[in-house]
């Protein structure tokens, strides 16, 4: 194919049908180039701004990018992750859901509960699997009040914040505290693969991911459509391998990867599927864009804002065990504290739009390395939960200001 | 052109609360027909279009298809019967793609309930190529990027790609420069060649005598008026606009009311 320049005028005469061929590299390039200065900045602000935190931190306390710590983060965010994951479908919707934190209280709770060898506890997938299954039913709750009787999901979810507080208030009782002592339920947190298992897993990892890329630009060239270059698809390869690799090896240094990991990887594959590979994903993010002409194409709306919220509140769920396993106990505090704040924080820094229709899983987990990193980092240098919220808050303003203030570029270049 | 109406609306009725959108309307359109719908502002056009696409269910009456009697309760039921809408506002959603908006509602997916984007890009492609919409760059940009005329022609062909026999265009025009117009108004021609059943709202009479074969003239809510296009011109069609003689008074204040 002949040089083509970005297409950024949309009103060329060019037909839709006669791009042939496949891109180069160099056409690629050019065309994120542009992209980027239009204001389509993707990921980049960021992957910039971590590595601004990994150089402060680091600078201020060298204890900060040690395999040891590196570990510790990566247990500390699990649960913000998990849960902002699910934050992301309430938000693509363009709605909210405040109860997060309280409904991974209660599930944490449930589980801890049901799992207390007491002679009638239950077998540990049960009790695991009936805290899951409770934050859905939740989720299918919040969703029928919003869809069926018109409740606006701030106030429902509003409601939520407070009931559910009161429901692990409630399940605690005057017990005060209740220790985890079932080992698969610690396990997630404290429990670490085997260096060589990592590895394996890696290296099946990146197989999947090249052969998913490969049969994708297969089908697109059986049918005559341009594919990507297959330079970028080795790129796109070996840049996962080679992070996959720091990250594995990085973490064999010290205890190795947690169990946790393994449910982050399946959580972020799974989700990212669905959302972008299936038809349910696809009316979420119409849902989002356009509520009215998805209900004229035939979507049942309300079917999906009440799977989405389902969705949220059972990721909720799953946070709250991970969190439950990570501190070892579940207590009156269950799901409080800077969760819930944390959690949305982590989903809209990654850059997901509060106003519905653009976001994506793996906004959760970048805005939750983000969180995490200077919450770990502030606490190294011995810094308050004082400090750390400022900091924090002023990131998440930074990184609303530089959305808005791309997508209006982006408006000005005809690609918004 | 075959003269027995493909789709035929009798005696329809819809009320918004105190406000009498339509009263006991007779619509009808034949395959091969460009059908005009005309009529000012609230006339009742775009309701009587909802009431067809099953986006508000009528108060009464009664819609055939083919002669037969059908219930429409829906999107995905009139679409079914093969009626495709284009409405005033569009309704594309600005954050998903050409292909996406064109297959909204009706993605194909291969096995593990996978998107197939490939066949449907490809079909995307097509169906623009077939309808000589050729200012669209690249399939995969958000339609959000995309001129009025443009968004006019994506809206037109998701309608048009699903072997559709009744293609309803709420004023595709309004927004339009002069080129672009140009092109909808030849569409909507090929349209009507090709065979299928037409009908377009328009407030622009000089569109509607270059396109419809036939005029149906809507006023506060009735139809008062239904010309051959070659049998009239638009002082004609302009009166009945305007002053067309109403069966029923609506129950409106009098004042409203110019018989
Ligand atoms: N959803 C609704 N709720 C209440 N009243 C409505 C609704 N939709 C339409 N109406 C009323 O019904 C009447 C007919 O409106 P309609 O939109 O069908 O007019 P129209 O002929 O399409 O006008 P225009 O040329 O401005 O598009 C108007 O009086 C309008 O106010
Ligand atoms: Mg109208």
């Amino acid at each position: 194919m002949s040089t083509q320049p970005a297409p950024i005028e949309t009103s060329d005469a060019t037909p839709a049908t006669a791009v042939p061929g496949d891109e180069t590299i160099g056409e690629y390039a050019r065309r994120w180039w542009a992209g980027l200065r239009a204001g389509e900045l993707g990921s980049l602000p960021i992957v910039v701004g971590l590595v601004i935190i990994a150089i402060v931190f680091q600078s201020q306390n060298n204890q900060f990018l040690t395999a040891g710590n590196f570990v510790n983060l990566i247990v500390q965010m699990a649960a913000i992750t998990t849960i902002a994951m699910g934050i992301v479908f309430i938000l693509l919707l363009g709605e909210i859901d405040l109860s997060v934190g309280y409904v991974s209280g209660v599930a944490g709770v449930i589980a801890a509960l049901l799992l207390i060898p007491d002679g009638n506890q239950v077998p540990t997938l049960v009790g695991i699997g009936a805290a899951l299954v409770a934050g859905a039913a939740i989720g299918v709750l919040h969703g029928l009040i919003i869809t069926k009787v018109g409740v606006p999901s701030f106030v429902v979810t509003l409601a939520g914040l407070l009931g559910w507080n009161g429901v692990v208030l409630l399940l605690i009782g005057n017990r005060g505290t209740v220790i985890i002592q079932n080992n698969t339920v610690i396990g997630f947190a404290n429990d670490f693969l085997s260096p060589a298992t990592a590895w394996i897993m890696l290296a099946a990892a990146l197989a999947l991911y090249a052969g998913v890329l490969l049969l994708a630009r297969r089908a697109r060239a059986k049918a005559g459509l341009p594919a990507q270059p297959d330079l970028l698809l080795a790129l796109r390869v070996v840049g996962l391998g080679v992070v996959g690799a720091i990250v594995v090896y990085v973490a064999n240094q010290d205890r190795g990867i947690p169990y946790v990991f393994l449910v982050l990887m399946g959580a972020y594959i799974v989700w990212t599927y669905v959302l972008n590979r299936t038809r349910f994903g696809r009316h979420v993010y119409a849902v989002g864009g356009n509520a009215e002409a998805a209900r004229r194409a035939g979507i049942s709306v309300d079917q999906v804002r009440i799977a989405c919220f389902a969705i949220c509140s059972f990721m909720a769920a799953l946070g709250g065990i991970i969190l439950a396993s990570r501190l070892r106990s579940v207590d009156t505090n269950a799901g409080g504290g800077s969760i819930l704040l944390y959690s949305i924080a982590a989903a809209v820094i990654g850059g997901t739009s509060l106003f519905g229709g653009r976001g994506h899983i793996k906004s959760a987990v970048l805005g939750a390395l983000v969180i995490a990193s200077i919450d770990n980092g502030l606490g190294l240098l011995g810094l308050s939960s004082g400090t750390k919220f400022v900091v924090t808050g002023l990131v998440l303003l930074a990184a609303v200001t530089i959305d808005s203030l791309s997508r209006r570029r982006q408006e000005r270049a005809g690609r918004a | 052109m075959n003269d027995s109406p493909i789709l035929e609306l009798r005696g329809v009725s819809k009320a918004f609360g105190a406000v009498q959108a339509l009263y006991e309307v007779d619509f009808h359109v034949a395959a091969g027909e460009v059908m005009a719908l005309v009529g000012d502002n609230g006339a009742g056009k775009s309701t009587l279009i909802k009431c067809i696409a099953g986006i508000y269910s009528s108060d009464s009456g009664e819609i055939l298809y083919n002669g037969e009697p059908v219930s429409i309760h829906g999107p995905k039921d009139a679409a079914k019967l093969g009626i495709e809408v284009v409405y005033q506002d569009l309704a594309l959603a600005d954050n998903l793609d050409v292909v996406q908006n064109m297959f909204l509602g009706r993605e194909e997916t291969t096995s593990l309930r996978r998107l197939d984007e490939v066949d449907m890009e490809r079909r995307a492609k097509e169906t623009l190529q077939t309808l000589s919409v050729t200012t669209i760059r690249s399939v995969r940009q958000t339609v959000a990027g995309l001129s009025g005329g443009q968004r006019q022609s994506v809206a037109v062909a998701k309608a048009v790609m699903w072997n559709s026999k009744v293609v309803i265009l709420d004023e595709p025009t309004a927004a339009l420069g002069v080129a672009q117009t140009r092109q909808v108004l030849d569409l909507v021609r090929r349209l009507g060649e090709q065979g299928l059943a037409v009908v377009l709202v328009s407030h622009n009479l000089h569109d509607v005598f270059e396109v419809s074969d036939s005029v149906t003239v809507l006023r506060l809510g009735q139809n008062v008026a239904e010309f051959k296009t070659k049998e009239t011109n638009q002082t004609e069609v302009v009166e009945a606009i305007t002053a067309g003689k109403l069966s029923k008074i609506p129950g409106q204040p009098a004042a409203e009311v110019v018989v």
